[in-house]
């Protein structure tokens, strides 16, 4: 197997593996960078980002207000040293993707401009129309271009850590179009591989989202925190489930019911405030856990809309204007056109909350640091705890860029000084890692179909894991994950080729998925309480004596993981009551 | 919901075991509405597991699935069922190297984007700690268009005269080149016309426009070259 010496390896090419890449870069021209990646950069997840990115700029916006509305939208679950860090830091990372050329809407006077986002007091998301996370991932892979220091490897599908001596030393790789595996000998690793929302069947997330390094790093010893917090965006369309962003209603556009109810108001989001007049934390402009849990709500009594794709509710953008949603919503258009042969100026599109974002993710602290020595992890696959149990719309996209550079400062401080790797005990794991995939290879005795076990890992999580839990449900849920990770190392590679195997990626993905899941539903078991995105109609009230603590979940091979629990860390904002009812009232 | 049978017929070729490239029937069942792609994932996950293919963000923006359509070069996620009857005739993208199926190899595509310099090369660089550079909405306008290109690389497949004369830059990497001249924050339009400027760039050119008629959803690449 051929050895890649580096100095510092990344996993993941998106926003947060490419700020981190720069950061490194500009701080020691001389480190060597390898960044590895399953796709090309701007493949990534992050290009599918809408709305934009939240930071304090204009003169009526504060940093209390930020971190208020961060700490109450995750329903006290953040840790507020770390959200004290982003808030600050927010700013400065946006300001230097300006400068870098992203292409940032604008005021008149040639200032950045910013529009209203859910759960924010003040307008403070700064967008580039409707693909925010578009510009925001081709400025930062252009701008990589001038570093020769950052080595890419393209299409290189990471497999495994390379642990010695307790610390973290490389990872494993594929080379996706030979099939040849590489190790990559590194002082630190940042892993920064995106969520796994593919495990739920309706899901705004792309196909690559299978948790990878969310998986690497827990199958290395290191925790998942609050997997069992998974955020459900409002507003999917309902066929595709792709994300209609929340500018749609940032920027004017309504939430109604089959009888034309602003039913919003019925769930503590209320008074109506008046059509195409947005107010901020209120109404249409609440977070999105209560704004999804609504239409639940609504599911039950009845008051949704059939159609062709399921029940739905209304989505109502007519009153912007077909001028206005042309200049602040392009792709919305477009996207309902094509997909639902809806146009938003003539009519309501049809929507429904969709699986979009994992709170949860390899536990992380303020410094980007997981518990492992050199192991470093930033973006969705982390979990910082910034975003709580439920996160605002547009802290994400600044989150892997704050944090992004984070793991990279963090990294350098790790890599000073290191006593010299034992490359033969690297070498042996990396052996581990040829004989696994050998044995996918080699597997006789396959009685399982892949698409079979992936089905039912997306039916039980949407039925057992989804909007609102209950005891019952979970512990189905958990007992068929279980079963499905035993049934897994039955299911059958049909294609035995080495040469861009996508039915051997795919398997890999589906062991990633299942490794998180698990993650996820027995977390949630053992939280019995309920909080931002994660609903229990079997103890429908916060409890902040049992459970105002992060759920730490440690790999146990093939058992379930061992749960253990995290003091929240607490600043300056006691837990209090999230109230979404507006000044108007 | 309304669904049809649908043929598909799909260029397979895998270096390891095959001397040439040859054409694979499937049918499957599929709803109207659905796009090529959610065909292929059909065929795949249903029938043949060992059909490859990329793709990512089923919304046309991630750039992942271009693939040749019926002779046409286009985006499996944003081609719709509903317009074409028949047989659908699924290539890899014309112009580049297969790696397998409809898997081609963009290393050529990478390394010419790379060498237009596609990052701003500041005018004046200023620290961040004063501020953003102001640009009003009229002067982001003039570049915003040419920023929207995804990658997808339909416009090389297109584009006939990077099918003969593979060293012409293309329009995707001519279109970025364009984006950051255009950018009121850039100073560094003569450091890129060393590439832009010569037999390899716009000077290739034909102009016949079947790079902006494979990307009209997206960016403009034919009206940089035609300035």
């Amino acid at each position: 197997m051929e050895t890649i010496s580096t100095d510092v390896a990344i996993i993941g090419a998106g926003g947060a593996g490419l700020r981190a890449a720069i950061a490194l870069a500009e701080t020691d021209p001389k480190l060597r960078i390898a960044l590895i990646s399953k796709v090309y950069p701007m493949r990534s997840h992050t290009c599918s980002a809408e709305g934009g990115a939240a930071g304090v700029i204009k003169p009526d916006d504060s940093f209390d207000l930020h971190f208020d509305d961060t700490a109450g939208g995750g329903d006290w679950l953040s840790d507020q040293d770390c959200v004290e860090y982003f808030i600050h830091e927010a700013p400065k990372e946006l300001l230097q993707l300006e400068h870098w050329g992203c292409p940032w809407n604008r005021e008149a006077d040639g200032s950045v401009a910013v529009r209203p986002f859910g759960g924010m007091k003040k307008k403070r998301t700064w967008f580039a129309a409707d693909k925010s996370g578009f510009h925001i991932l081709h400025t930062l892979f252009q701008t990589s271009l001038q570093f020769p220091s950052i080595t890419r490897y393209d299409e290189f599908f990471g497999l495994d850590l390379l642990i010695d001596e307790g610390r973290c030393q490389g990872v494993t790789a594929m080379e996706m179009r030979s099939g040849e595996l590489r190790q990559f000998h590194a002082k630190a690793v940042i892993i920064a591989g995106g969520g796994g929302g593919r495990m739920f069947p309706f899901s705004t997330n792309g196909a690559i989202k299978t948790g990878d390094g969310m998986a690497m790093a827990y199958r290395a010893g290191a925790p998942l925190k609050d997997m069992e917090f998974v955020q459900y965006h409002p507003t999917g369309l309902p066929n595709t489930g792709s994300l209609l962003t929340e500018a749609c209603r940032g920027e004017g556009g309504i939430l109604v019911n089959k009888n034309g109810r602003r039913y919003l108001q019925d769930y503590g989001m209320g008074p109506e405030t008046p059509v195409g007049k947005p107010q901020l934390k209120t109404m249409e402009l609440g977070p999105r856990d209560r704004v999804s849990q609504a239409y639940w709500h609504e599911l039950q009594k009845g008051n949704t809309v059939s159609t062709q794709w399921g029940e739905c509710v209304l989505l109502d953008m007519r009153h912007l204007g077909e001028k206005y949603i042309d200049e602040r919503l392009p792709l919305v258009r477009e996207l309902c056109a094509s997909y639902l042969q809806v146009d938003i100026v003539k009519d309501p599109v049809p929507i429904r909350p969709v699986v979009h974002y994992m709170m949860g993710g390899i536990s992380t602290n303020t410094k980007a640091a997981t518990p492992i020595p050199g192991l470093f992890a930033a973006g969705e696959c982390a979990c910082v705890s910034l975003n709580g149990a439920n996160r605002l719309g547009s802290n994400s996209l600044v989150e892997l860029l704050v944090f992004g550079r984070r793991a990279a400062l963090s990294a350098i401080e790790h890599i000073q000084g290191l006593p010299a790797a034992n490359t033969k005990a690297l070498n042996a794991r990396a052996v581990e890692t040829q004989k696994r995939i050998d044995g996918l290879y080699a597997r006789t005795n396959g009685t399982e179909s892949m698409s079979g076990v992936r089905k039912e890992m997306m039916d039980t999580m949407e039925k057992n894991a989804g909007i609102y839990r209950t005891e019952e449900g979970l512990q189905e849920g958990v007992k068929i994950i279980h079963d499905l990770r035993q049934r897994y190392d039955k299911v059958i590679l049909t294609d035995k080729s080495k040469v861009f195997n996508t039915d051997l990626f795919q398997m890999l993905e589906l062991g990633s998925m299942l490794d998180c899941a698990e993650a996820v539903t027995v977390g949630a078991l053992a939280r019995k309480e309920s909080r931002g995105a994660h609903q229990r109609l079997d103890y429908a009230e916060r409890d902040d004596n049992k459970f105002l603590r992060h759920t730490m979940a440690y790999f146990k091979g093939l058992e379930p993981p061992r749960i253990d629990y995290l003091d929240v860390v607490i600043t300056k904002s006691p837990p209090g009551v999230r109230d979404y009812s507006g000044d108007h009232k | 919901m309304k669904e049809r049978l649908v043929q598909l017929e799909v260029l397979r070729y895998n270096p390891d075991t095959d001397t040439e490239a040859r054409f694979q029937r499937y049918e499957v069942t599929c709803a109207e509405e659905w796009v090529v792609l959610d065909a292929l994932n059909k065929v795949k996950a249903d029938i043949d597991p060992t059909l490859n293919y990329r793709w990512s963000c089923h919304m046309a923006v991630c750039g992942s699935c271009g693939m040749m359509i019926n002779g046409e070069p286009k985006l499996s996620c944003h081609t719709f069922l509903r317009d074409y009857e028949g047989v659908i005739r699924v290539e890899p993208l014309v112009h580049f190297p297969v790696e397998r199926d409809l898997v081609t190899a963009p290393d050529d595509f990478m390394e010419k984007l790379k060498r237009v310099k596609p990052y701003i090369i500041p005018k004046e660089k200023k620290p961040i700690s004063e501020g953003e550079y102001k640009q009003t909405p009229a002067q982001l306008m003039k570049f915003r268009q040419y920023s929207m290109c995804i990658n997808c690389m339909l416009c090389y497949a297109a584009c006939p005269e990077y099918g003969l004369t593979p060293h012409f830059i293309g329009p995707a990497a001519l279109t970025l080149a364009h984006r950051y001249n255009q950018d009121s924050r850039d100073g560094g339009r003569k450091e890129r016309q060393e590439v832009v400027a010569t037999h390899e760039g716009v000077w290739e050119c034909t102009f016949v426009g079947a790079c902006s008629e494979s990307a009209r959803r997206t960016s403009t690449p034919r009206a940089p070259c035609s300035r």
